[in-house]
């Protein structure tokens, strides 16, 4: 064999003549493998998530100016105080600094008004670290999400300040009439007395609010900041796609179908992808982690239950907006999805030694 | 014969992750030969099953290759000298796995005498079977890809049983080894024979190769070997760790799923690894039995990282000095891969049939640092190999909820490390599920 011939008339190596260097037996760790593990952390995570939100601030604060800057710095600073205070309180583990408080804070900003009065930004702070997370353990532990429960609960409970919107500068007024409430409310209202909504299919409509040239929720009003948000998730591999595009396929089916339904019941479906908080929802609240099914099937149904509850919300409900109602009550479902969206093990088997029978061991 | 059960889609399966592999520390070069030694501490039980018993006592001269533990039963191979010298104390030494286990040591002589040879079969094509399985167990061979199961037994499957591929594991996915990779570029030869000789005695003509696409030359080495040889079939495989995994490996290359709690030969399939294969096909051919192997030192602390054919029974220790030593700092000594090696707290391990490399890791490569809480981001339920749902089995491991981790199917869980690996939490995923299969394992049989 001519191969090994080779190899067993190489000469042996010499082993250095000096001492060399080795480990010492007393510095070396025991562990079970495996030995090496990914650089990511949860801290790292969150960093991300909020770099990717970072065009969609731009826009806001391009839009609103100091008033943006006003809520999102007090959203994110009260609510790592909360978090801070809860853990001193409750004498646990410090967790301000994996920056998951800092993150709510920041969607929570995004998602209320520019115009939001400072003790309401403490609030909403409160109901989202507090009562939506912490008291049921914790991050991982909370089983809807921090920001959507917040913004719910501001929406209910202090409905004005909520929709008061903020005017936009006047670079921005081109669009008179639609700028002074939220396109939604106002397509809502026009729609209930029966008004044309041609204004909201129109081409110019459109594309501004997709460069986001329309009123709203902080980060609500520009899709296109969303969606290179988005492209980062993406990239940085912290995102699947399959919730966000269940999502936003519903809402274009759903609405689609109404307006072939019943036309003039609702503005068509670009209008709902593009205008409220469906694009905010579907990339950054529906793909929180914790509170999403953790396969790809269930992460397709939950997507498909928020589309549909946000339109019929947006289309026959009292609130002109339902993005997180339908996130919180499909957060709601996520145990029951988990529990019928499984995966089967590889060689899975029913009629198998290692299948096992429920109640076989106590 | 089988070749239409060949799938036209790309070689992998299902989840997977391709961590940072560091192989290039020991890519190139060749084989090295290390000096002969002065003593070799050789571990008595190499073999999974029942531990040879050794018939030489302290004082006796061997020969190099001289047989000095006979087999006690089937699941038993027997265990040779690795140099001609004197038998010296017979003591316990640590472990691989860190309990003592008996171990003999051969002080050499330095002539490095081989013993009167066992028969070469160089016309194995035409020698009976009986003759080439009972060489293979003569020879004291073993998987050595790390699981060390006699591969007498597994080339006797029980004749109810239709085999009709063999399947050979080139892929050596385990991040920074490279042993495997070496052998197939100069032991091509050795290798194709001894895929030759498994099918002879399984009496099936279909060999498949599998080797991860990463290993070209190791490719061509095989392709040019096997050439004229239409029924070895080399294939190459996407880089994705664990596919050298069994049940992976079958589904890459046949698109046949082993069921849970199955084996191969349920789908007509036998499994072998190319280390192996070389190891027969020198029993076999050459008359020698399995004294030495190829082992990968290395790591970034190693200051010249590299292959080594190395003596069984041949210290940590003096491998790594062979290796120039470290330059920097060490935190983990580990023998085999980092996903599935085993970490040692001694230089005076030694290396047996099973020790495919020898890593060391430095302060900076090895984080330590307290779980955190699961986020069920689903990293480790898409990464799992065997499709599992590991958040929610971890979380029902930690709290030792052994029924529902049984009804998850903990037991179908490879422990290949992908879980621990991928979590951001830091979770032991993995450490759990073993524990839970022991668990599980006694409670099934105390019932």
């Amino acid at each position: 064999m001519e191969s090994s011939d080779k190899m067993e008339n190489r000469a042996p190596v010499q082993p250095e003549p000096a001492a060399v260097r080795l480990p010492e037996a007393g510095t070396l760790v025991l562990s079970s493998s495996p030995h090496i593990r990914t650089s990511l952390n949860i801290t790292k995570i969150m960093a991300q998530v909020m770099l990717c939100l970072l065009p969609a601030v731009i826009m806001a604060v391009c839009h609103y100016r100091w008033n943006a800057v006003r809520v999102i710095l007090l959203c994110m600073i009260f609510c790592a105080g909360w978090e801070m205070l809860w853990c001193k309180v409750m004498r646990q583990k410090q967790t301000v600094r994996d920056l998951s408080a800092m993150l709510t804070g920041l969607i929570l900003a995004l998602n209320v008004s520019p115009l939001l009065p400072w003790w309401l930004c403490l609030v909403g702070s409160f109901v989202a670290v507090i009562i939506a997370k912490q008291v049921f353990g914790g991050l991982g532990q909370n089983p809807f999400n921090p920001a959507a429960v917040a913004r719910v609960a501001l929406l209910v409970g202090a409905a004005r300040p909520m929709t008061t919107w903020a005017p936009l500068p006047s670079a921005f007024q081109h669009l008179d009439g639609v700028t002074a409430a939220t396109p939604l409310t106002a397509a809502s209202q026009s729609a209930a007395q029966q008004a044309s909504l041609d204004l909201y299919n129109s081409n110019e409509f459109l594309w501004n609010a997709f460069i986001g040239n329309i009123g709203g929720s902080l980060g609500e009003t520009s899709s296109l900041a969303i969606l290179i948000g988005a492209a980062g998730l993406l990239l940085f591999g912290l995102i699947r796609l399959y919730i966000p595009l269940a999502v936003l396929l519903t809402v274009t089916v759903f609405v689609w179908i109404v307006n072939q339904v019943s036309p003039g019941v609702t503005p068509g479906p670009l209008f709902h992808l593009l205008t409220g908080g469906v694009m905010l929802g579907a990339f950054f609240m529906a793909t929180d982690y914790v509170t999403s099914p953790v396969t790809h099937l269930g992460g397709m149904v939950y997507g498909i239950g928020i589309g549909i509850i946000v339109c019929v919300i947006r289309i026959w409900g009292s609130f002109p907006e339902g993005m997180s109602f339908a996130i919180v009550i499909m957060n709601a479902l996520v145990p029951l999805i988990d529990k019928f969206c499984y995966k089967r093990p590889f060689g899975w088997n029913p009629v198998n030694a290692f299948q096992p029978r429920r109640g076989e061991i106590k | 014969m089988n070749s239409h059960h060949l799938p036209l889609r790309p070689h992998r399966f299902e989840g997977g992750i391709h961590p940072a592999d560091g192989k290039a520390y020991t890519t190139s070069g060749t084989i090295r030969i290390p000096p002969l030694l002065d003593k070799y501490q050789l571990v008595i039980q190499q073999n999974i099953g029942v531990s040879p018993l050794l018939k030489v006592k302290k004082g006796d001269t061997v020969k190099k290759g001289q047989q000095i533990a006979d087999p006690v039963g089937n699941i038993s191979v027997p265990l040779h000298a690795p140099t001609s010298g004197t038998v010296g104390d017979i003591h316990d030494i640590s472990g691989a796995n860190g309990a003592p286990v008996p171990a003999v040591e051969i002080i050499a002589d330095g002539k490095d005498e081989w013993c009167e040879p066992m028969e070469c079969y160089s016309d194995w094509k035409n020698t009976n079977r009986e003759l080439l399985l009972a060489r293979v167990k003569d020879a004291g061979i073993v998987g050595m890809g790390g699981a060390s199961f006699p591969t007498h037994v597994k080339l006797s499957p029980p004749p109810e049983r239709e085999i009709d591929t063999l399947v050979i594991n080139g892929a050596e996915c385990e991040p920074y080894l490279t042993a495997d990779d070496h052998l197939m570029r100069e032991q091509a030869d050795r290798i194709i024979a001894g895929a030759g000789i498994c099918a002879k005695i399984l009496k099936i003509s279909h060999v498949l190769i599998g080797v991860e696409e990463n290993k070209p030359e190791a490719i061509r080495a095989l392709r040019t070997a096997a050439k004229g040889q239409k029924d070895i079939v080399i294939v190459p495989l996407k880089v994705r760790y664990p596919q050298g995994g069994e049940k992976q490996l079958i589904y890459a290359l046949t698109g046949r799923k082993v069921l849970a709690g199955g084996l191969p030969m349920d789908v007509g399939c036998e499994v072998q690894n190319v280390a192996t294969l070389a190891a027969i096909a020198e029993a076999a051919v050459e008359g020698r039995p399995l004294i030495e192997r190829v082992v990968t030192v290395t790591g970034s602390p190693v200051v010249d990282p590299g292959n080594y054919l190395v003596r069984l029974g041949t210290p940590v220790r003096k491998v790594l000095e062979w290796a120039g030593g470290i330059k920097k700092e060490v935190r983990k000594l580990i023998l085999g891969g980092p996903m599935m090696g085993f970490a040692q707290s001694s230089l005076d391990v030694t290396v047996s049939k099973n020790t495919s490399g020898i890593l060391l890791l430095g302060a900076d490569e090895v984080r330590q640092f307290e779980a955190g809480p699961c986020l069920s981001c689903g990293r480790c339920v898409e990464a799992c190999p065997m499709r599992l749902l590991v958040s929610t089995l971890s979380k029902v491991c930690e709290n030792e909820r052994y029924d529902l981790a049984d009804e998850n199917y903990v037991m179908n869980c490879l422990e290949c490390g992908i879980c621990t690996y991928v979590c951001p939490a830091g979770r032991p995923n993995v450490q759990h599920f073993r524990r839970a299969k022991a668990e599980i394992r006694a409670l099934k049989r105390r019932k």
